[in-house]
């Protein structure tokens, strides 16, 4: 059995048993090896569950002494087939699925694949003006709450627990205002192809206006926290550095793009859901870091804010769904007192009074309604960059291929470039300068 | 342009156009796809053909609330593909108009070529890709697989779709990472869920699924693997044996 240049492996008997003691075969030779060897190249795996990825995103470094030679990414930890689930439901239940990709930014998921389904449905006019609205505005409340985490899981990283604290606190406040107006936090399904599920609630429109106003104070404690803070600057000044050129060839787009000086932003330049009415402006560095980045988020929230109460101060009452019957969910949603449900007045009305309602309303809710076959492809500006949907339909009522252009997982590509030759430590302040969600990158 | 009848359904027309024009990608009988048993429901006689949109005359227009770009484009592309010393019918196989979107059908030896023309070409400049997107049509004979590619000219601010087909069994299309960097990612990506194969790509690997999965998931004929609910005795399928409205 055992080979006679070898040492067999001890053996010892215990109370729990036989116990092997394995060592000897060549692996004393391959220890001794690497002991002389002064070669101090090591490959280490970082992730899948590390704090500092941002879920479960694995890296794969090779690291001699301090510095990175080479890094890879390692993903589909988090890979939950949503695209081909999506395949199985009706257009109206994708909504429902997109809102969990990157969910970080649900409201931006919901968005471009009803954009996209509207697209194909030729519907793009008739949605109702209040419904755009509501839309611009729950997307600007995401890109704040979407960029305060990244502000405060990037301030974590760096031991920054205040700025942890502080980030984490606004996102609340947005969070609060998502659940008062969708009734959840996340995945919220709340925009729909055609508009809306419902309207604002009573006294939404008190507490935005009481956000914006919090808001604009809390937002000017970041600027005095972080960036005249020495530690802060000196952590992510000329950290992970992409130029112009890597950036187009990396397909990197979003506060990637426009750290590089490019001010290339889906809202100016193709603009959709009415962006091209709002007053804002697209803030650019041309540093290519970290801080550049970071400086940007910081402004942008600022510009969302002032789309946000020029929303606020636009909205008139009106429909929140497109008029067409066969496309609209039958639904006048109320609240119950076992939570939000159907109206107990709509219900008394197809069930008592008109036969033709219910069946129509059985038949929107079960089948679903059926889309020209064709394809397009929707995209808007998200908080990490172009967040594009090609969606087919083969005349069916169900999607035939919905694919995501998520912006996490092609600026995610950028990692390597923005790492190599850079320190360990620095690795971590350039992946969160990249803001990836894994939900998104993997789907 | 070419889709008068896209626009007119808002009244709940059938959607599938009943011309001849269009692509043909399937042939549907009855109501709910029911293949198990017979159908009472009275729709079981039921033929529709699904047509995709097909090819689209001059002038090409261009999209709404913009100049008419949709011709500059194709002139553009046609002419600097003639000046490579290629013809451009054979490049281009066809071109879509639809629901205000470019598309150019090309064929797939000659895919690296028109990406590089429309990356590099002054008048053209599509720099950015924005990735591959596998779309699988399972009666789509001869070229069942299809790879959409969608760029975008941040200098002319314009976008198109370049449509690239293969069929099932030699499933092979040029990689375009060289032209695209970016496309690494999604190149692997539409290789994972469709099994098309990018010639020339540094590392073709899967990038979602297990690296060792068998069988590529997001193609039509692959099965969800879902097993039968029973409850009091009835079998409920798995939800892709499922009826549904087709």
């Amino acid at each position: 059995m055992t080979s006679p240049t070898h040492a067999p492996a001890g053996v010892r008997e215990t109370t729990e048993g036989t116990v092997y003691d394995v060592t000897g075969g060549d692996w004393d030779q391959i220890a001794a090896d690497i002991a002389q060897s002064d070669d101090e190249r090591i490959i280490v795996n970082m992730g899948p569950q590390h704090p500092s990825t941002h879920g479960v995103l694995r890296l794969i470094l090779e690291i001699d002494g301090e510095t990175v030679t080479e890094a890879r990414c390692g993903i589909g930890y988090l890979h939950t087939g949503i695209e081909k689930n999506l395949e199985f439901r009706t257009w109206t239940q994708g909504t429902t699925f997109v809102t969990r990709m990157d969910y970080v930014m649900p409201f931006f998921n919901e968005a471009a694949y009803c954009l996209a389904v509207e697209k194909l449905l030729g519907i793009e006019d008739d949605i109702p003006d209040r419904a755009t609205l509501i839309r611009v505005l729950l997307m600007e409340l995401n890109r704040i709450s979407s960029h305060m985490v990244f502000t405060a899981t990037g301030g974590m990283e760096l031991g920054a627990t205040t700025v942890a604290i502080f980030g984490f606190r606004d996102r609340e406040m947005v969070l609060d205002l998502f659940e008062l107006i969708t009734g959840l936090r996340m995945n919220h399904a709340y925009i729909r192809p055609g508009g809306l599920s419902q309207d604002l609630p009573p006294g939404a429109v008190d507490a935005l206006r009481e956000f914006i106003k919090k808001m604009r104070k809390n937002l000017a404690e970041y600027q005095k926290l972080c960036v005249g803070n020495p530690v802060f600057k000196a952590r992510l000044k000329d950290i992970g550095y992409l130029d112009l050129a890597g950036c187009m060839a990396l397909g990197a787009t979003g506060p990637i793009l426009r750290s590089a000086g490019l001010p290339h932003d889906l809202r100016k330049t193709q603009p959709y859901c009415g962006y091209d009415t709002f007053d804002f402006e697209v803030p650019t560095t041309d540093t290519c870091d970290s801080f550049g980045r970071f400086l940007l988020r910081l402004e942008e929230m600022h510009q969302s804010l002032r789309i946000v109460e020029q929303c606020v101060d636009r909205l008139e009452p009106g429909p929140v769904m497109v008029a067409d019957k066969k496309i609209a969910w039958p639904a006048q949603l109320a609240l119950g007192p076992d939570g939000l449900g159907n109206s107990l007045d709509h219900i008394k009305k197809i069930m008592g009074t008109s036969m033709e309602a219910l069946i129509h309303h059985f038949k929107l809710v079960t089948e679903g309604f059926r889309v020209p076959p064709g394809q397009t492809y929707a995209a808007v500006e998200s908080p990490k960059g172009e967040l594009g949907v090609h969606a087919v339909s083969d005349g069916g009522t169900r999607p035939y291929r919905v694919h995501f252009r998520d912006p996490s997982f092609t600026n995610l590509q950028s990692m390597a470039a923005m790492c190599e030759g850079g320190q360990v430590a620095d690795v971590i302040v350039a992946v969160a300068s990249i803001d990836p969600v894994m939900g998104g990158v993997d789907r | 342009m070419s889709d008068e009848h896209l626009n007119g359904d808002a009244n709940g027309a059938p959607p599938a156009p009943r011309g001849g024009r269009g692509e043909v990608i399937g042939v549907r009988h009855g109501m709910f796809g029911a293949s198990n048993g017979g159908d009472t429901s009275g729709y079981g006689g039921l033929v529709r053909t699904v047509r995709l949109p097909g090819a689209s005359e001059r002038p090409y227009g261009g999209p709404r609330g913009e100049a008419a770009w949709f011709d500059e484009v194709a002139d553009e592309l046609e002419g600097a593909l003639e000046e490579q010393g290629l013809l451009p019918e054979n490049a281009i196989e066809r071109t879509v108009v639809d629901r205000d979107e470019l598309t150019f059908h090309i064929a797939r030896e000659h895919l690296p070529r028109v990406a590089r023309t429309l990356r590099d070409d002054p008048a053209l400049r599509f720099e950015l890709c924005t990735g591959v997107s596998g779309v699988h049509y399972l009666q789509d004979a001869g070229r069942e697989l299809h790879a959409v590619y969608h760029l975008r000219s941040i200098t002319h601010n314009r976008l198109i779709r370049l449509e690239v087909t293969a069929p099932d069994d030699d499933p092979r299309i040029p990689s375009i990472v060289d032209v695209y960097p970016t496309n690494d990612w999604h190149e692997r990506e539409a290789y994972d869920f469709f099994g098309l194969v990018f010639d020339g790509h540094p590392a073709l690997a899967r990038i979602m699924m297990p690296d060792d999965w068998q069988g590529f998931p997001q193609r039509k004929d692959y099965p969800l693997g879902g097993i039968p609910v029973e409850y009091k005795g009835a079998q409920i399928p798995a939800p892709d044996q499922r009826r549904s409205y087709s």
